[in-house]
């Protein structure tokens, strides 16, 4: 057991990140992720590693290239405008296959949104952002210590996989303060050795980080071939998820991150009610954990999906349960978060009315 | 008696630039000076999205091809993490100064220990010959085809002068590629930019004034006189900064 103390989920991501070895962070300031790149200022150097503001996010995802390529393990933060500007950098990050951190504390949007909480940038993440087809590796967590654990998890994974993870939180994750147990790093896999980086030639090769591929004329069709394959083996290996109540569950609520944890309690209260509901939480976003929702479809009879967005992680509930069974949709866009009483009363009126959609409307 | 040979940097084989450009004698400049310096294998280039994207063709030493102007970005990450390393961008104007200007500006002023070679051609060489960030007054380009004018184009941004007035820049050069002894220059100042990094100044930067005779529609030879008659009238070659 390590040491407990209170930390924010930005600072606790950001001491996590030093703990699992991450040496260089570029960052530029946006509400609700601050803390982290005010965190690694002090504690980076202190740690032998090296904290840049960028000048924009532009620059601070291409600085993270650069970083990336130099074999260092590196991270960037940033909130949903702010990683908007980052996308063309991501995707060369993705095509290069170097290995990085990238977390998103999303606000509402869209545009300059506000800084309230969101899930809005789901799509975004989970399904390319920049262009190409490449895929980054998501992480949604809802606990301060789920964040810490799984942003050791992601600089591993990122080197394991040679690909961008990118951590998914929220302002309300971020923003929340609580006891967390500093747990020391432990490699979770035997990591290959960078036999990329660039550390100058001597006694090798040179080395060349591109993305440009022209020749042969299919070299760029063969790169994609090789990078889906590498996605598909990324599939088959990766699959987080907390499952509560559901072995018994009529009514399945699904949801991520903050929205999840806020159904947790949903699940709870409409449990003391004798309602069988039950929750699946992904906690990869991508791969999205599919085999839960499929076996859940054989069991309950709807599932409600709860989500900080106009509708975006439904859409892969609706194709993981293959719509067997109804799925609900309660979520709204622009920095609104339900509360627990809110979805327990959805999950009452589905119990009363098995047949009728109980989709809000307000 | 001293021979003409391929310097060790130089990777053997034909580049894909056209006759009369510039960047093919800048790429052997460099490859000279990194010899020179005996710091090959401790190098790290990287290449600008421009026609000099594929340069880690002919320059052999660990090179990173960069998005368009993020070039200064990718140099510091690169450079922070390695501080004992050799880094250098090497970068067309567009990519400089135009997309990348903000990288441009900030690298300097954090007085980033890199070199940065700069290929001021006036022109989009790459896109095929639209108007560049230091396309001068008058000059057509397939955007300006009445010529650049001051009003809603405006006019040429000059780098070197730009970027003197910050403190983290050591050394800025313009110098040419278009004669003989502007050649010389060229070699002379990459070397003592290369210098500056090494005794851990900060940041250098040489813009070498380079032929494009393919987007100036000119022969090489004419393009050459472009560059001796027209471009050095407006962008004056010099040391401008040497701290
Ligand atoms: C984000 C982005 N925008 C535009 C382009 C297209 N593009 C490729 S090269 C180039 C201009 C290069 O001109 P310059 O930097 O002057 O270099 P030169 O080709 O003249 O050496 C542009 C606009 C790109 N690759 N990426
Ligand atoms: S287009 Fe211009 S800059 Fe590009 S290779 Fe040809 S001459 Fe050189």
């Amino acid at each position: 057991m390590g040491q407990k103390v209170l930390l924010k989920g930005n600072e606790a991501m950001a001491e996590a990140a030093v703990q699992a070895g991450c040496r260089f962070f570029a960052g530029y300031p946006i509400t609700p992720q601050n803390e982290v790149p005010e965190y690694l200022s002090w504690r980076l150097p202190q740690a032998g590693g090296v904290f840049v503001q960028a000048e924009s996010e532009v620059a601070a995802i291409n600085m993270v290239f650069g970083a990336a390529a130099g074999g260092a393990r590196c991270m960037t933060s940033s909130s949903s405008p702010g990683i908007s500007l980052k996308q063309e950098g991501i995707s060369y990050i993705a095509a290069a296959e170097l290995p990085c951190v990238i977390a998103n504390m999303q606000r509402g949007g869209p545009g300059l949104g506000n800084i309230r909480a969101s899930q809005g940038d789901y799509f975004q993440a989970v399904k390319g952002g920049g262009h190409g087809d490449y895929r980054l590796i998501v992480l949604g967590p809802a606990y301060v210590q789920e964040l810490y654990d799984l942003t050791m998890h992601a600089f591993d994974w990122a080197d394991l996989y040679r690909n961008p993870v990118m951590i998914l939180g929220d302002g309300i994750l971020g923003q929340i303060a609580e006891p967390l147990d500093i747990r020391p790093y432990r490699p979770i896999a035997e990591l290959p050795a960078k036999d990329f980086a660039l550390t100058g030639c001597a006694g090798r090769a040179s080395r060349v980080v591109k993305t440009l591929i022209l020749q042969p004329a299919d070299g760029l069709v063969h790169h994609n071939e090789y990078l889906q394959q590498k996605y598909r083996r990324i599939e088959e290996e990766l699959s987080l998820y907390e499952e509560y109540e559901t072995e018994d569950a009529e009514i399945l609520i699904a949801a991520y991150g903050m929205s999840g944890r806020i159904a947790k309690g949903a699940v709870r209260r409409a449990r003391q009610k004798g309602i069988k509901a039950g929750l699946i939480r992904p906690i990869t976003l991508w791969p999205f954990p599919k085999e839960p929702f499929r076996r859940a479809a054989e069991r309950v009879s709807r599932i409600l999906v709860v989500e900080m967005s106009s509708g975006q992680f439904v859409e892969d509930v609706q194709l993981a349960s293959e719509c067997r069974v109804p799925v609900e949709f309660f979520g709204k866009g622009g920095g609104w978060y339900p509360l627990d009483t809110e979805i327990l009363e959805i999950v009452e009126s589905m119990q009363a009315n098995p047949s009728v959609w109980a989709t809000r409307k307000d | 008696m001293a021979t003409f040979t391929r310097p060790r940097t130089l990777k053997e084989t034909i580049t894909h630039y056209c006759p009369g450009c510039g960047h093919g004698i800048v790429h052997r400049l460099l490859a000279e000076v990194i010899d020179e310096l005996g710091i090959r294998e401790k190098t790290i280039g990287t290449a600008p999205v421009g026609c000099a994207v594929m340069m880690y063709d002919y320059i052999d030493c660990d090179m990173i091809e960069c998005a368009h102007g993020r070039a200064p970005a990718a140099a510091t990450g690169l450079k922070r993490v390695h501080p004992d390393k050799i880094v250098f961008t090497y970068q067309g104007d567009g990519d400089l100064a135009a997309i990348g200007t903000a990288e441009t500006i900030h690298t300097a002023n954090r007085g980033e220990n890199i070199t940065v070679i700069f290929i001021n051609n006036v022109i989009y060489g790459m896109t095929g010959g639209q108007m560049a960030p230091t396309t001068m007054l008058g000059q057509r380009t397939t955007t300006t085809p009445e010529g650049r004018g001051m009003h809603g184009e405006g006019g040429p941004i000059h780098v070197c002068e730009l970027l003197r007035s910050l403190e983290g820049v050591c050394y800025l050069e313009r110098t040419a590629v278009s004669s003989p002894s502007d050649v010389l220059a060229t070699r002379r100042a990459i070397r003592k930019a290369f210098e500056c990094q090494i005794a851990g100044k900060g940041f250098s930067l040489v813009e070498v004034l380079s032929m494009c005779p393919t987007d100036w529609k000119l022969s090489p030879d004419k393009a050459v006189k472009f560059v001796n008659h027209e471009m050095k009238t407006v962008f004056p070659v010099g040391v401008y900064k040497d701290k």
